[in-house]
């Protein structure tokens, strides 16, 4: 063991480094973007300003081209904590919508693509079928079939926008899913299959002992990309079709009525949320991976 | 089915030299995309309960083919082949052998015991017996102790010792070895050599070794089938006049020498045309 204090600093000193460096630049650049504005009020005022007075105001105007990060960070601080969670202005309240849609979406692209998997790597015709349109698939964008799966479900009778939203979510996550299944499924080397046929095993065996054990380390890193663009997905389904609740939602009403501090706010938390979801799969992952005696 | 198990059980009550595994003017070509290759050509051999028979040669003289073969991994183009008087498929699905591969090949993700209860979970015996059979043969692979560790937490020639228990959990009665030991290093290999012998001496299973070891092959075997490539075929068969029993000082004697400078000319009268 080397010395703890000192394995801390080495992980921890790199990142410090680059947010302290993302955050200098955002200021200056929020100063450089909204310096216009405050010249513009100033010489309508007939006022001549110092730097530092610019630089301070840029600081502080309630619709800047580009917020501040303490201004971001207020609003998110004024509609978490200081909002009941119940309250339309509540971001959890919004976080918790796109977090249903993103979870469902996620549970049913997953199962899809490791469904899909399973057909590709036992049957050919499925291959030759199946691959091509699940590529084809991934080339339509999103936002322009959205308000089509929404509109179609809604005709077939689908209340409510979360199935819509899950659909959605689940046609993004379950590309990656699909193609790191299929190459887990196929990991197991030429010995390994002729191991499982010298001992007269049946397809079924085959498939639980030694396939879909193999997989498992691939599943979990294309679940890592599966749940990211699951929650993309919820994002995409709130914002082109008139939601009103959600994160992206959020950021469309933020959009419509000028509030970049909001549309920040939204889009910070979003960030924050695929953080979060990427740790709680990784982290199953670390456990998983040491329960079977993969992880050294 | 009965009528040849019979016949096999007459056979061995009437001779004692009983013949295991038998090949008759063996054929095999592979379809490449560079054309058919040879692999195997009239190959022709007896092989007798209870002998340690290692097939030597260099790489593409068909050693590892044949013993693929033998396992009914691959199917012969010509020629006939019969593994405890069945075709090698009908002796494959009565898991007449146990296959030794030159990686050890353990699943990551179970532990040693959990490697050698693999066969015995395949082929469906209960719990009771599977957890008795694992006590055993890692005993008899020197392996008491490692049950739950995983294969990673173990050196390169436990992991092959691992892959022998496995190979012996069942009631397989031949052993099929593809250079088990290769990437193994001399002092691990001769140790691991030695330890084969014993449990071929314990188990009188019939045992196939693939080597590219001279000594290795002159060690361990009853008779040693030199090999010579393009096309694979059998160059000679030398019967082996060491005693069964075989102290690693033996290789040091004049009748060990004597065999191995045998193999080595074989060897070299085998593929000298082509280097």
């Amino acid at each position: 063991m080397t010395n703890d204090a000192g394995l801390l600093k080495g992980r921890i000193m790199p990142v410090l480094t680059v947010v302290a460096a993302i955050l200098a630049l955002w200021y200056a650049a929020a100063a450089w973007m909204n310096a216009p504005w405050t010249l513009a009020q100033a010489e309508r005022a007939g006022k001549t300003l110092t730097l530092s007075e610019i630089v301070k105001d840029t600081m502080r105007q309630s619709r800047p081209r580009l917020p501040a990060p303490h201004q971001i960070a207020a609003e998110i601080w004024k509609t978490t904590v200081q909002k009941k969670i119940t309250s339309k202005r509540s971001l959890i309240f919004h976080g918790w919508i796109t977090l249903q849609a993103t979870l469902a979406g996620f549970a049913l692209g997953a199962a899809a693509g490791i469904v899909m998997a399973i057909l590709i790597t036992y049957s050919r015709t499925m291959e030759l079928g199946l691959m091509p349109w699940a590529i084809i698939s991934q080339t339509i964008p999103i936002v322009a079939l959205a308000p089509m799966i929404i509109v179609v479900l809604a005709t077939l009778g689908v209340e409510g926008r979360l199935v819509p939203k899950a659909i959605i979510s689940a046609y993004l996550c379950y590309f990656p899913v699909l193609v790191g299944m299929v190459k887990g499924l196929r990991s197991p080397h030429r010995e390994q299959l002729d191991l499982m046929k010298t001992y007269n095993a049946s397809g079924i065996q085959t498939f639980f002992k030694l396939r879909l054990p193999a997989s498992v380390p691939y599943l979990f890193t294309s679940l890592k990309i599966g749940i990211a663009a699951a929650l993309v997905g919820a994002i995409v389904g709130e914002l082109p079709t008139g939601a009103v609740r959600g994160l992206g939602a959020r950021i469309l009403i933020g959009d419509q009525f000028g509030q970049p501090i909001q549309i920040w706010a939204a889009l910070s938390a979003a960030a924050i949320l695929a953080g979060a979801l990427i740790a709680i799969v990784g982290l199953l992952q670390r456990l998983t991976l040491k329960r079977m005696g993969m992880a050294q | 089915m009965k009528a040849k198990e019979e016949k096999l059980r007459q056979d061995a009550s009437e001779c004692p030299r009983e013949t295991v595994i038998l090949a008759r003017n063996l054929d095999l070509v592979f379809q490449t995309a560079d054309g058919p290759v040879q692999a195997l050509k009239d190959v022709s051999l007896d092989i007798a309960r209870g002998d340690f028979v290692s097939f030597i040669g260099p790489s593409g003289c068909g050693k590892t083919t044949f013993l693929r073969v033998i396992a009914g991994l691959e199917e012969p183009t010509g020629g006939e082949i019969t593994v405890n008087d069945l075709t090698p498929d009908e002796a494959r699905r009565l898991r007449a052998y146990g296959y030794v591969f030159q990686a050890a090949g353990l699943y990551p993700w179970r532990t040693i015991a959990g490697n050698v209860k693999l066969p015995l979970e395949i082929i469906g015996f209960t719990r009771a017996e599977q957890d008795e059979r694992v006590k055993k043969v890692l005993e008899l692979v020197d392996l008491s102790g490692f049950e739950r560790k995983f294969p990673w937490q173990l050196s390169g020639g436990m992991q092959q010792r691992a892959s022998i228990a496995r190979a012996l959990a069942f009631d397989a009665d031949i052993l099929l070895m593809d250079e088990p030991f290769g990437a193994l290093d001399e002092i691990v290999r001769d140790h691991l050599n030695e330890q084969l012998l014993k449990l071929w001496e314990r188990t009188g299973k019939t045992i196939c070794f693939v080597t590219h070891s001279i000594p290795e092959a002159v060690y361990l075997s009853t008779r040693i089938v030199v090999m010579s490539p393009r096309p694979g075929r059998i160059h000679e068969v030398i019967e082996s006049p060491l005693p069964r029993e075989r102290p690693l000082e033996i290789r040091d004697t004049p009748e060990f020498l004597e065999v191995a400078h045998q193999v080595r000319e074989g060897l070299k009268a085998g593929h000298g045309y082509d280097e």
